[in-house]
């Protein structure tokens, strides 16, 4: 009977429901693509070049750096391995969620794996947060809608480049900060109270941590090296509070 | 609307290692069976990586390293509105209107 209830609860997870709960992250994809886009079109990038950037890379760090690196001339060898650290997160945010992937063909997994973004991280985890299961075209829903917005924003951004000028002063940047607020605040009010102060104490260590490693390492270095300290942390102190 | 060769070269460079961290454990975690301490570690990944993506942005770059880095307060001045908007209205879109807005605003003043 559980299992049944499990069963028609996923039948409802469709493409579509997928999109459907990508949209309220859209604005953030749209401000920080068209950032993007600019940025690539002050560094010297054709149109098209910004397009295969933003669907070939698909990172929205990752793109500001090549950019300021492209910029800047600094050698090939520099910017990969630069992009390389600045998405090594990745590798921890697809660790947390394929588990809840291994029913699916290893095509299936490298599709989802491959269009992972910090948004669709946090909107997927959101729901496994509420105990609610996740199903593969949910997933390709959520992923390819923002995917091809990326896309989309990105060129926009490179087009109107000249236009928009600073895009740090019309606050595009802070798109990617405001959404990770919204999708952090939401996880935190779906958790029983008795959880609450346990979350609550591992974000005050995640903070002094980024802080304290971004003293010795570069940020990026220091935001993995927080993340896997504080997350062990949090499971290793789960039963105390 | 042309492509530098060597643009394109590094741009593949750069797509090859955003893809494999990407994919990797899609790949090899399909076929193990984890123990349930990595299990427990690996649910407490999302509010610390969120988090320390928020806390990533307060604070400032230093040239060299090991250097205590300095607060941007421009930054976590901007973030009280939109933290304050999240908790009230819980939702992503207004959050993230709110946040560009104060952003912007906040800019033309500083």
């Amino acid at each position: 009977m559980e299992m049944d209830l499990q069963l028609a609860k996923e039948e409802h997870l469709t493409f579509k429901q997928g999109v459907r709960d990508c949209i309220p992250t859209l604005l953030g994809y749209i401000g920080i693509g068209l950032a993007a886009g600019v940025v690539g079109n002050s560094a010297n990038l054709s149109i098209m070049e910004i397009g295969l950037l933003s669907a070939l890379v698909y990172a929205g760090a990752s793109q500001f750096i090549f950019c300021a690196m492209m910029a800047a001339m600094s050698p090939p060898s520099a910017i990969i391995a630069t992009v390389f650290i600045v998405n090594l997160r990745h590798f921890l945010m697809s660790a947390a969620l394929s588990t809840h992937f291994t029913r699916y063909s290893l095509l299936k997994n490298i599709g989802i794996g491959a269009l992972l973004t910090d948004e669709s991280f946090g909107v997927a985890s959101l729901r496994t947060s509420k105990g609610l299961p996740l199903s593969d075209r949910w997933m390709n829903g959520l992923n390819v809608t923002a995917y091809l917005t990326w896309i989309a924003s990105c060129l926009l951004g490179g087009y109107m480049g000249s236009w928009i000028g600073n895009p740090e002063a019309m606050g595009l940047d802070f798109a990617l900060t405001s959404m990770f607020i919204a999708l952090l605040v939401l996880q935190m009010v779906a958790l029983p109270s008795s959880k609450l102060r346990h979350y609550l104490v591992l974000i005050a260590y995640t903070a002094v941590a980024v802080y304290v490693f971004s003293a010795f390492f570069s940020i990026y270095i220091a935001v993995l090296f927080a993340t896997v300290l504080c997350a062990a942390i949090g499971a290793v102190t789960e039963n105390e509070g | 609307m042309k492509v530098d060769f060597t643009v394109f070269l590094i741009i593949l460079g750069c797509a090859l290692v955003t893809f494999i961290p990407r994919i990797l454990p899609f790949v090899a975690i399909r076929k193990l069976k984890l123990p349930v301490a990595i299990v427990k570690w690996l649910a407490y990944i999302p509010v610390c990586l969120l988090t320390a993506l928020i806390v990533q942005g307060a604070i400032q770059p230093i040239e060299s390293v090991p250097a205590l880095p300095a607060v941007n307060w421009v930054y976590i001045i901007i973030t009280i509105p939109t933290l304050v908007t999240a908790l009230k209205t819980r939702s992503l879109l207004l959050t993230v209107l709110v946040g560009i807005v104060t952003a912007a605003l906040v800019r033309l003043v500083v």
